[in-house]
């Protein structure tokens, strides 16, 4: 089950010919996928892209009627390879992951598929997770595009434009036997807007066409000498194509020609911000009647050069505004223009950062920049974010002192079944008195490298943990190291680069394995593992099982991760055992996002149907409290947090847990397990009591009405209450 | 072409950034928004960066409504180009879920003075490192609610979490009302609700959060506090962290309504603040102490003999009696009295098994815990606790020499060992897990004979000859001595690690009499002892002066 269901969202797709669509990009792109008779679409999640995947998983009734065909790929490497389908058989098919991490493990199935070439039209359409809230290192898909020869659409963030960007590239596609990659920035995934819908197509040939009509065209294969004819088949004829099918569909945009003797090159993914900065400048409005000419890159990959230096002819000066580095378009340009002999100025990197995110404020500086020098009487207005930081008028003008403004850094959260794996691997290294080495993964569990539990030094990709401790083996040291691994990571390649390899090489790592029973970091998506039945697909597969397949023979697996006190005890024996090979724990409990999901209505119901449920949270005692925060530094869960000491004697913050708390037990468990303090409790409040939950509440209410009446005459003695 | 820019002429979106933190919600308030500006005909758009934000971190979402124009209006484009990004000194509307978030809009420069209706929700989520310090790490919320009112042209500000909570709610409702409130959409009320109504999730309880939110706009917002007088005289106790001003805990405040009330009763009938049986150490202390310690000793006194006994009272007044006669103040605030009354009474009643027992089965407490957990009235309520006692606890509470021979008897640690391992969960509102804590807390007139009992009494007794002979030359140095006892916190290995920094600091205290700065030093010190549990703060402040003496109270 994924995070989020989009089962109302869907009966959107069914959306008809003129009927206007609203939601997210993401939607959209479904849509526009339905609308240009797709016949096959695969995936891997991962942000921003996740949505996609989820909204084509809640969509297999539609794309059963119409006779596409849809997976959720074992990784980006098997999603790239799926389009292998297009290479003879004229299918169009669509895959889906995020970048640039998903194209880094997609790239060899990518660079074959490229130097092949395709028939049917092969859309590759990748999330970019660059800027403010990514989650991966910075990088552009830009380099992948060029390195294979793929084209690549970058449209302006308008839900219409994207939409028509995924219909012009299954043709372009098409018209250039390319595969095609479609970019979509993090922000324009998650846009809202409108467009106006198409009926959707059956494809004019289904898989099962294909599969029962075989074909194969040797010259497609990559092995010499076909290959050494694709590299030159790809310059002398499919570049021509698609520069002639880029420029007959009108793909690029030019707006406000000849208004100006300068002008303005941008990709189209920051066409809206610029035009923004434009505004802000008072050169352009709000429909982007621009007063300089802008050439908007909706194809930025290939570039064209007619139309590159027809744009340039005249004139005096132009800026590219081109997100992200290295700067791939702008040395792109700078040749164009200089074998072209053109004299006029190219701007760029040098007005506009060389990295980071093009926001609104950074275009604006360096637009301004741009304006100022050729053409300063179109800069008719100077927003504030131009002043000095010392001027009161500065948006940014010290108005809070930053002591107080913290960083919040995402972390686990309330109730995750991954808190109390690195707790209990903390009090392990405690026991053990040894610290060591963690090689870190990607998932959720990567937050273990902040506070409280500062664990892993490096993370060297999706599975990689294992691999990423495979230097670190000696047999002269006094300890192994630590490799952790998510179920997400550990299906998508884990179990061969990482375990298989342990294996082999005779590697001595304690390898975690958490297995939360989603790929829970990508939105909670099911994997091989997972509990729940799944009518698509086959669910249930142990990871020990896999684990022992490749033989590794010291594998435990602890079903309930909140029972610390036993989990340290593994780990202690994982790092203490005298046993060779890799030692490997696999940590199961349900991802706790998920879990309070499924398990909230049906608590509702049963409370509404009358049935007895028990609703458990945690609590500190004010009291007891100390006020040392030694359980957060052990947690760090987000309901446990600090509040004002109700004793009037003390006046350092207590402990207290919040009404969020879902009553996973961590807390209590990490007092016993770190002998914390007796400040833990646990409120099990009692809905739809049996009578035999009343009988024996009336006797335990009696019994103790008589112990504490004592208790409470002594005290009376001595306090008074006001 | 030239026209002049429309931007300045004011043809731009009405822009709303929306700072929460994920899970709190904003993505719903964005959708809401936006839902909000299609029905009213507006072209309205919303991104936001979701993705590994939402795990609690701090997230941004963005909307934008633009008014559709009368005719289409002849250009490039048919639609408004709408901006994905919330520009600095250009966003009308800031809604922050928080008052540190609040802050960041501010430092963001996305609230700003000429242009923006800020519209924060007072309550704190504290940041992580504010919940990690051994002492008290919180920032100073007047800050940030000063920077909210310096930062907005329009501050609407209330504690938002706690009307949405009381509505049984989320705070994205109750912002929403605010937001429909301000009056700073062109929407009418009904437009907003039916937004609401659409989602079709919990409505009832989003309209009542929302009504809240509503109507709590119309308020005005709450004001920071002026700088702290320096020292006013008399007026209770001093606070301890100078500088610090947290106007905005509702709950904070109430008792701080509270101990100023007490303080007054204190002055006139101090007998009014002990029970009967405490009326001789009342009147001890209208007698013999400061007046505006009194409070602070009557606290101590109840404190002292709900521990222990009356007896045990006398003994906290002598103690105390022995700073005040040295309290260069004593007409005045007092401070020096004023915190050996509460650090001495804190020593004092050390949390052992006994007390710890006691505090766990007062009819107080079992009233709060059904509070707290929202209990209806009559509703069944279990509630257990989570104990793991040491070797140490146990032995320490016996007789001393009991408890010294099973200290030192390796079979009885390895029985208690094996039994608590684990853990134990006793079950307080059960006959068996009750009587057996009822029973713990009646060894209390063993307690003065047990091992710890006679350890902590002469502790306590040389840490006061350390301050007492301070307070000679050094009245400053003496409290900063007195308050050295914040460090003695925690269970197990905290309170172990805090005796070793108690030790450490108090050997410092040794080498600093006699320098000017004795007392300002010892304030450093003490603070890096409270950075972190095991004591590296503390030892690198210490530097290279001390060989570390790893000695346990």
């Amino acid at each position: 089950m994924a995070e989020r269901s989009f089962a109302h969202e869907v009966l959107k797709l069914r959306a008809g010919e003129g009927t206007s669509f609203s939601g997210e990009g993401i939607l959209a792109v479904t849509k526009a996928l339905l609308q240009s008779g797709v016949a096959y679409v695969g995936g891997y999640q991962g942000a921003p892209i996740s949505h996609l995947m989820d909204v084509l998983g809640d969509a297999h009734e539609i794309l059963e009627e119409l006779g596409v065909y849809f997976e959720n790929s074992a990784s980006e490497a098997t999603a790239a390879a799926m389009l292998a389908a297009s290479v003879s058989y004229p299918l169009r098919g669509a895959i889906t992951f995020k970048s640039t991490v998903g194209t880094n493990v997609a790239s060899d199935a990518l660079a074959n598929l490229s130097s092949g070439g395709v028939t049917g039209g092969a859309l590759v359409i990748v999330g970019e997770d660059y800027g403010e809230g990514s989650s991966i290192m910075q990088e552009r898909s830009h380099a992948f595009a060029m390195k294979s020869q793929m084209w690549l659409l970058d449209p302006r963030p308008n839900i219409s434009a994207i939409v028509d960007a995924v219909e012009a590239g299954f043709e372009l596609s098409e018209a250039s036997s390319t595969p095609v990659m479609l970019q979509l920035r993090l922000r324009s995934c998650h846009l809202y807007g409108t467009f106006t819908a198409k009926d959707n197509k059956r494809p004019p040939m289904t898989v099962t066409d294909a599969i029962e009509n075989p074909q194969r065209q040797l010259d497609r294969i990559v092995l010499p000498p076909a290959s050494f004819l694709h590299e030159k088949e790809k310059i002398e004829d499919r570049w021509p194509a698609a520069v002639e099918f880029i420029k007959r569909r009108g793909l690029n945009e030019v707006l406000g020609a000849d208004t100006a003797d300068i002008g303005i090159i941008v990709q189209g993914g920051v066409y809206n911000t610029l035009n923004r900065a434009m505004e802000l400048l008072g050169c352009s409005d709000a429909f982007g009647n621009t007063e300089v000419p802008v050439y908007v890159m909706n194809v930025t990959y290939p570039v064209v050069d007619e139309e590159i230096l027809d744009f340039c002819a005249g004139k005096r000066a132009v800026l590219l505004v081109e997100e992200g580095q290295p700067d791939y378009i702008e040395q792109n340009l700078n040749a164009i223009l200089r074998r072209a002999g053109s004299p006029v100025a190219l701007h760029g990197k040098d007005l506009l950062p060389v990295a980071g995110e093009y926001t609104a404020a950074a275009v604006t500086r360096g637009l301004d920049a741009f304006l100022q020098k050729y053409l300063p009487d179109v800069v008719r207005s100077s927003p504030s974010l131009l002043m000095p930081e010392d001027d009161a008028r500065s948006p940014f003008a010290p108005r809070v002192d930053a002591a107080v403004v913290r960083p919040r850094p995402p972390g686990l959260c309330t109730g995750c079944p991954e808190r109390p794996i690195f707790s209990a691997l903390k009090l392990a290294e405690k026991e053990t008195g040894k610290q060591h080495h963690v090689s870190a993964d990607i998932g959720c569990h990567l937050f273990a490298i902040n506070e409280p539990f500062n664990l892993g030094a490096t993370t060297m990709g999706y599975g990689l943990g294992s691999a990423g401790a495979a230097a670190l083996n000696s047999k002269d040291a006094d300890r192994r190291t630590i490799a952790v691994m998510g179920d997400g990571g550990f299906w998508h390649n884990g179990l061969t680069s990482g375990v298989g390899n342990a294996v082999f090489n005779q590697n001595d790592q304690l390898l975690l394995v958490v297995d939360n029973a989603y790929s829970a970091a990508t939105g909670g998506q099911d994997v091989l593992s997972s509990q729940a039945d799944s009518v698509l697909r086959s669910t249930k597969h142990p990871i020990e099982k896999a684990v022992r397949g490749v033989g590794v023979n010291w594998v435990k697996t602890v079903s309930n991760t909140y029972k610390i006190g036993a989990l340290r005890d593994v780990f202690v024996k994982a790092l203490t055992t005298k046993e060779a090979g890799p030692k490997v724990v696999v940590a199961q409990s349900e991802c706790q996002l998920n879990r309070q999901r499924r398990v909230k209505p049906q608590r509702a119901k049963a409370i509404k149907e009358g049935k007895r449920v028990v609703k458990e949270r945690f609590g500190v005692d004010a009291d007891t409290c100390t006020g040392d925060h030694a359980c957060i530094r052990v947690s760090g869960c987000p309901s446990l947090t600090i509040k004002a000491n109700p004793d009037p004697m003390r006046t350092d913050p207590v402990a207290t847990v919040l009404d969020s708390c879902v009553g996973c037990g961590v807390c209590g468990a990490n007092a016993h397990a770190a002998s914390l303090c007796p400040s833990f409790y646990r409120t099990d409040l009692v809905y739809n009591p049996t009578w035999r939950d009343r009988l024996l509440s009336r006797m335990r209410g009696g019994w103790i009405g008589l112990l504490t009446s004592g208790v409470e005459r002594r005290a009376a003695r001595y306090e008074v209450s006001l | 072409m030239s026209a002049p820019s429309s931007w300045s002429a004011g043809r731009r979106p009405i822009t709303i950034a929306i700072l929460a933190m994920g899970g709190e919600g904003g993505g719903v308030l964005a959708d809401w928004i936006v839902a909000v500006g299609e029905q009213a005909g507006y072209y309205s758009q919303n991104t936001s960066v979701a993705g590994v934000a939402q795990r609690t971190g701090a997230t941004v979402y963005y909307v934008e409504l633009y008014p559709r124009p009368d005719d289409q209006p002849a250009g490039v484009r048919t639609e408004p180009v709408l901006s994905l990004f919330p520009t600095p000194g250009e966003v009308d509307v800031v809604i922050a879920s928080e008052l540190m978030e609040a802050g960041r809009s501010v430092q963001r420069g996305f609230s700003t003075p000429d242009r923006t209706t800020l519209i924060a929700s007072t309550n704190r989520v504290y940041s992580m490192d504010e919940r990690l310090a051994v002492g008290d790490g919180r920032v100073d919320s007047n800050g940030l609610l000063e920077a909210a009112h310096a930062g907005s042209r329009r501050l609407i500000a209330a504690d938002f979490m706690k009307l949405a909570e009381d509505a049984r709610s989320v705070i994205s409702a109750a912002l929403f009302g605010a937001l429909a409130g301000s009056g700073e959409l062109p929407f009418e009320r009904a437009a907003f609700e039916d937004a609401i109504r659409a989602s079709g999730k919990g409505v009832d309880a989003s309209l009542a959060a929302f009504a809240a939110g509503y109507d709590a706009a119309g308020r005005p917002a709450p004001v920071p506090l002026p700088e702290p007088a320096p020292a006013a005289p008399g007026s209770g106790p001093v606070p301890i962290t100078i500088g610090r001003r947290r106007p905005v805990d509702p709950a904070e405040e109430a008792a701080a309504e509270e101990e100023r009330r007490r303080d007054e009763i204190a002055r006139s009938h101090p007998g009014h603040l002990v029970g009967p049986h405490l009326q001789p150490q009342a009147a001890r202390v209208a007698g013999a102490f400061p007046v505006a310690a009194r409070s602070m000793l009557l606290h101590g006194c109840v404190r002292t003999a709900v521990y222990q006994d009356p007896a045990y009272s006398d003994r906290y007044l002598a103690r105390v009696a022995r700073l005040a006669a040295v309290d260069p103040d004593a007409e005045g605030a007092a401070a020096l009295t004023t915190e050996a009354a509460r650090h001495v009474a804190l020593w004092m009643t050390y949390q052992d098994t006994i007390h710890v027992a006691q505090q766990k089965i007062r009819r107080r407490r079992i009233e709060g815990v059904r509070t707290e957990a929202k209990a209806a009235p009559g509703q069944l309520v279990n509630v257990r606790e989570y104990l793991h006692p040491q070797v140490e606890e146990i032995t320490d509470t016996l007789p001393t020499r009991l408890g010294r021979w099973l200290a030192g008897s390796s079979l009885f640690a390895k029985v208690v060992g094996k039994v608590t391992r684990n853990g134990i969960v006793v079950n307080t509102t059960g006959i068996i897990g009750f009587t057996l804590l009822w029973i713990m807390a009646r060894f209390r007139p063993l307690r003065p004979r047990s091992l710890r009992f006679g350890r902590e009494q002469v502790a306590i007794d040389a840490w006061l000859d350390r301050a007492v002979a301070a307070a000679a030359t050094d009245a400053e140095l003496a409290r900063e001595i007195v308050e050295c006892q914040r460090v003695l916190k925690g269970y197990g290995a905290t309170h172990h690690h805090g005796q070793e920094s108690f030790g450490l600091l108090m050997d410092a205290v040794d080498g600093l009499s006699g320098r000017t700065d004795a007392a300002a030093e010892l304030v450093r010190l003490r603070t890096a002892a409270l950075a972190d549990e095991d004591g590296t703060a503390l030892r690198a402040a210490l530097g290279p002066r001390v060989v570390v003496p790893a000695r346990a109270g």
